[in-house]
């Protein structure tokens, strides 16, 4: 995984996979802490304990189509790698909530990359579910909620070409107004 | 134009692309479209699923194709990442593998367009690891 977002699409998937409603992936950036933070939190099955303390393991999945789960230990191994870590917390039949935290500054830590294309794909791939994608820097905050976003949409399909471009440039102009790191 | 920073930009946006446009009549009938699922998972995404999801999602509208376009997790088929999965009314599903730009324009001229099978498909039948 060489971005952010293709973290963040790849977490998103383990939430859809469990049935969310709701998935919120949220970006916190703190310079003062040189702290970056990628949070994906979801309303799905979650996680027994037994589950859970495995789930960063790349030998274990909960998947029969293949003996490996590399989503969440590449995560851990990119966190490990850029000065921070991987928090799992999760309960059945509530959620789960995924953390990842790298040194801002640090050279190691992915750039955010196309995080505009994932939240826009995520969307039209998954219709059914609240899809939301908050970023927060010290300039400010930025919220993409996709039903507030269907309910702006009505009557026109956001496959549209001049919706998708429109889409993608708020997402992207706001990013820039709140300084987001690249 | 104006930037766009606002839902209320948006909302605007939309309403000159409602004026201009054909509504689609075609969302009560999942049956009739075309479904077009691409593997979306930790291997697809380091195999570039991505760019060919938003390749096809490009192509079919610019095309007129409706189509159902979603994202679906990993067959099991890592190797040949990116995969896509594609369902013509009324045919059976048919796996596509290593499906990079070309390939996905190859498909659309050629299977979903014309209905002709192309090279790359991955046998149904297939095992998985696990078999």
């Amino acid at each position: 995984m060489k971005t952010m977002a293709d973290h963040a699409l790849d977490i998103v998937q383990n939430s859809v996979r469990a049935n969310a409603t709701l998935i919120e992936v949220i970006f916190t950036e703190d310079k003062k802490n040189d702290l970056y933070a990628l949070k994906v939190t979801d309303n799905g099955y979650g996680m027994p304990r037994e589950v859970l303390k495995q789930a960063a393991n790349p030998f274990f999945t909960s998947r029969d189509t293949r003996k490996v789960g590399l989503g969440l230990s590449l995560l851990k191994h990119n966190a490990e790698a850029a000065g921070g870590y991987l928090n799992l917390s999760s309960e059945p039949g509530k959620g789960t909530v995924v953390t990842a935290v790298f040194r801002l500054s640090h050279l190691d830590r992915p750039p955010l990359g196309d995080i505009w294309n994932v939240w826009y794909l995520t969307l039209m791939g998954n219709p059914q579910i609240q899809l939301v994608y908050r970023h927060r820097t010290e300039e400010g905050i930025f919220t993409a909620d996709s039903k507030e976003l269907k309910e702006v949409s009505d009557g026109v399909s956001l496959q549209e070409k001049a919706m998708k471009n429109a889409v993608i440039a708020w997402i992207k102009n706001n990013l820039e107004d709140i300084k987001a790191s690249k | 134009m104006t930037k766009i920073k606002t839902l209320d930009d948006l909302r605007k946006l939309k309403n000159e692309v409602q004026s201009s446009i054909r509504l689609r009549e075609n969302s009560d009938h999942p049956e009739h479209l075309v479904q077009v699922k691409v593997g979306m998972a930790t291997c697809g995404i380091a195999s570039g699923a991505k760019e060919t999801m938003k390749y096809f999602l490009d192509e079919l509208e610019q095309q007129a194709i409706d189509a159902v376009l979603t994202q679906t997790g990993c067959m099991g088929f890592c190797y040949a990442e990116p995969t896509v999965e594609i369902i013509l009314p009324g045919k059976d599903p048919v796996v596509f593998g290593s499906v990079d730009k070309e390939k996905a324009k190859e498909i659309i001229d050629v299977y979903i367009k014309r209905g002709e099978l192309v090279d790359g498909i991955i046998p149904i039948s297939f095992k998985t690891v696990n078999d």
